[in-house]
């Protein structure tokens, strides 16, 4: 600071700095949003994937995205995510962040993680050590090589390993588990990496009845300490979990709203049913 | 689950204590007994078995690349080449006025050609310190800059493995030139001491195998404890699922550098082992065959299990030495019946394959 600018402050203006702080590491969400897309457009050769689209999500909501195929669902997922980059649009995390900027390692170390359509964790890893791979620790190289698991983390993962009902296989290789289990201990990776932001693509494909009311009761549990967007195409499991409904098509937000609202939108239904 | 693991414990120790038996009986029984005796071991055969562990050595590093982090590097063998070449050139350095045209500085081949100094990367390597420095870092440096370019453009697959074919190829041209200052087209031999003893000798001999032995040993266990810990771990998720690892926070491309300038290091220390127990380098050991041989090594012994690729290297070798004496024409279709067989039938190789009868006879 310089001469100037120390005799023009008292010290108490210098700590509120009067007006906003910018702090380190945290994500600015004091004006509601924690996502932020506006005029995102992607295409592949000539096809539209994502037109024009503005998408916003709150801090610790908890919001289904339903569409039909091609409505661009799993390509808004990639351009948040890092994996894809879009034609034109910007793309913020919190009011500050510019996710365009980002990589996925990146992406994924400010704490946006995704689970993906078809279930990835890794087959020749246990169910423990799926976990600990995706712990919120330093993940550079060294660190990584001398990485010791603390009581702390270790509790930590057991205590996941409950969540996600899986403690009968911590030591099983994940390649021997059922599809819903894999689904299961996908959500459970996420929940590992502490996330803000979850991104969760078709979370109940494969899962037993049973399975998909478990999966509705966690997600619904995770809200407000996560932000949660889920991608499901089962509507009912959607009406169960869904406060907020945003309804893609062709690329672009066609309507948003509660269930109930968007079941009854005759645009909704035009889509849907092609009338 | 637990049996598996209990078997590969097993075949684990087997390996181990048969190296450690290579390591100390041999070349005390080939210098302990008089050529006569039945326990006496010729210096072919000590020479031979250390060519064979400095192999595994070279398998044990492609493993790693190849078998944990499913990396297809068909250029490996650039990397055992220039550890040779770094020991190579102590080893010239060493020869003194004793070679053929008595200079104390330059080596015969910069004589015959007329050059007057010693060209700057020369310099040093008459220290064996400095060499052996060299032997790890030129390979790793190359392995570095290579794997820099290659990893985080994200070129992958096929792709990789036709890119390290080239590498290898370029630098087997670029070595046949005599303007390179490696000796070219005969690349260097003649070697005469190693840290002043004879490297003719039998006792040094039996000492390099000493010290292939104990370095492979070394290695082996390295290697098994870089694969257990988490970073192994982070390794094997990106040889499964590379794009997953990206998006739980990790540098994909940095992990694989790593993994990638270790083996060319192993790799290279394995080639300086080489070097001097045959007594020659040149271009040749850049082939792009040279470099497929290892990873048919591995594949038959089983990759992704560490000692697999050492059985894997010194079954192919042995057969190697003994049909290449008996029907030297048939060799490379051998080589490449082998490999077809162990990719149709063996996809496992042959630990895969003592792992599924240890588990019929317990079960």
């Amino acid at each position: 600071m310089n001469a100037y600018a120390e005799n023009l402050f008292s010290e108490d203006d210098k700590i509120k700095g009067g007006g906003s702080l910018f702090v380190e590491g945290e994500v600015d969400t004091r004006h509601g949003p924690i996502l932020y897309m506006e005029d995102v457009s992607v295409s592949f050769d000539g096809f539209k994937a994502l037109n024009r689209l503005s998408l916003y999500i709150d801090a610790g909501e908890l919001r289904c995205l339903i569409g039909p195929n091609g409505a661009g669902k799993t390509t808004l997922m990639d351009v948040i995510t890092g994996k894809t980059r879009p034609d034109s649009g910007s793309v913020f995390f919190g009011q500050t962040i510019d996710l365009l900027l980002m990589d996925e390692p990146a992406i994924a170390e400010a704490g946006i993680c995704r689970k993906f359509q078809k279930p990835s964790v890794f087959d020749a890893l246990t169910v423990f050590e799926n976990l600990e791979l995706a712990l919120k620790a330093d993940k550079r190289t060294w660190a990584t090589l001398f990485f010791r698991l603390s009581g702390e983390q270790r509790d930590r993962i057991n205590e996941i390993i409950e969540t996600i009902g899986l403690h009968d296989c911590r030591q099983a290789r994940a390649g021997i588990l059922s599809h819903g289990q894999k689904q299961w201990l996908e959500i459970g990776m996420l929940l590992m990496q502490e996330p803000k932001v979850m991104l969760v693509d078709e979370p109940i494909a494969g899962m037993t009845h049973q399975e998909v009311e478990r999966t509705a009761e966690l997600l619904l549990s995770l809200q407000g300490r996560h932000s949660i967007v889920v991608v499901e195409h089962d509507m009912e499991f959607v009406r169960s979990i869904a406060r907020k409904v945003t309804v893609l098509h062709e690329g672009s937000v066609l309507t948003e709203g509660t269930m109930d609202e968007v079941q009854n939108d005759p645009r909704v239904i035009q889509v849907y049913l092609g009338g | 689950m637990k049996l598996t693991a209990l078997a590969q414990d097993k075949t684990c120790t087997a390996v181990l204590a048969a190296l450690a038996a290579v390591t100390l009986i041999i070349p005390f029984c080939n210098l302990a007994f008089p050529a006569d005796s039945p326990l006496h071991f010729s210096a072919y055969t000590v020479s031979v078995l250390g060519k064979y562990l400095t192999f595994a050595l070279l398998g044990l590093s492609l493993d790693l690349v190849w078998g944990y982090c499913g990396i297809l590097a068909l250029g490996h063998g650039a990397f055992f080449a220039l550890g040779g070449y770094a020991m190579g050139m102590y080893l010239m350095r060493q020869i003194g006025t004793r070679g053929v045209y008595g200079d104390p500085l330059l080596p015969d081949f910069m004589v015959f050609l007329n050059w007057k100094e010693l060209p700057w990367y020369w310099f040093g390597f008459d220290h064996f310190g400095y060499a052996l420095l060299m032997v790890v870092l030129a390979p790793g440096a190359l392995a570095f800059v290579f794997g820099w370019l290659a990893f985080r453009s994200r070129v992958t697959g096929v792709y990789l493995s036709i890119m390290t074919q080239a590498l290898t190829y370029a630098l087997l041209l670029a070595f046949f030139r005599n303007e390179m200052g490696f000796g070219g087209n005969n690349g260097l031999t003649d070697f005469k001491d190693l840290l002043g003893f004879n490297v003719q000798s039998e006792g040094v001999r039996a000492v390099l195998l000493m010290m292939c032995g104990l370095t492979l040993i070394v290695a082996f266990l390295l290697c098994r404890w870089l694969v257990n810990t988490k970073l192994g771990r982070v390794v094997t998720a990106i040889r499964d699922q590379e794009s997953r690892v990206r998006f739980l926070g990790y540098r994909v491309e940095m992990f694989k550098l790593w993994i990638f300038v270790f083996a060319a290091m192993l790799a290279g220390i394995a080639g300086a082992l080489y070097v001097p127990q045959v007594g020659i380098i040149n271009p040749s050991e850049f082939s792009p065959l040279n470099s497929l041989e290892i990873v048919v090594w591995v594949a038959m012994g089983g990759r992704g299990t560490l000692y697999g690729a050492i059985i894997g290297a010194v079954l192919v070798n042995y057969g190697k030495t003994v049909l290449t004496g008996l029907l030297p024409e048939i060799w490379l279709f051998t080589l490449g019946a082998v490999f077809i067989v162990v990719t149709l039938l063996l996809p496992d190789g042959i630990v895969g394959l003592l792992k599924r009868r240890l588990k019929e006879q317990s079960a």
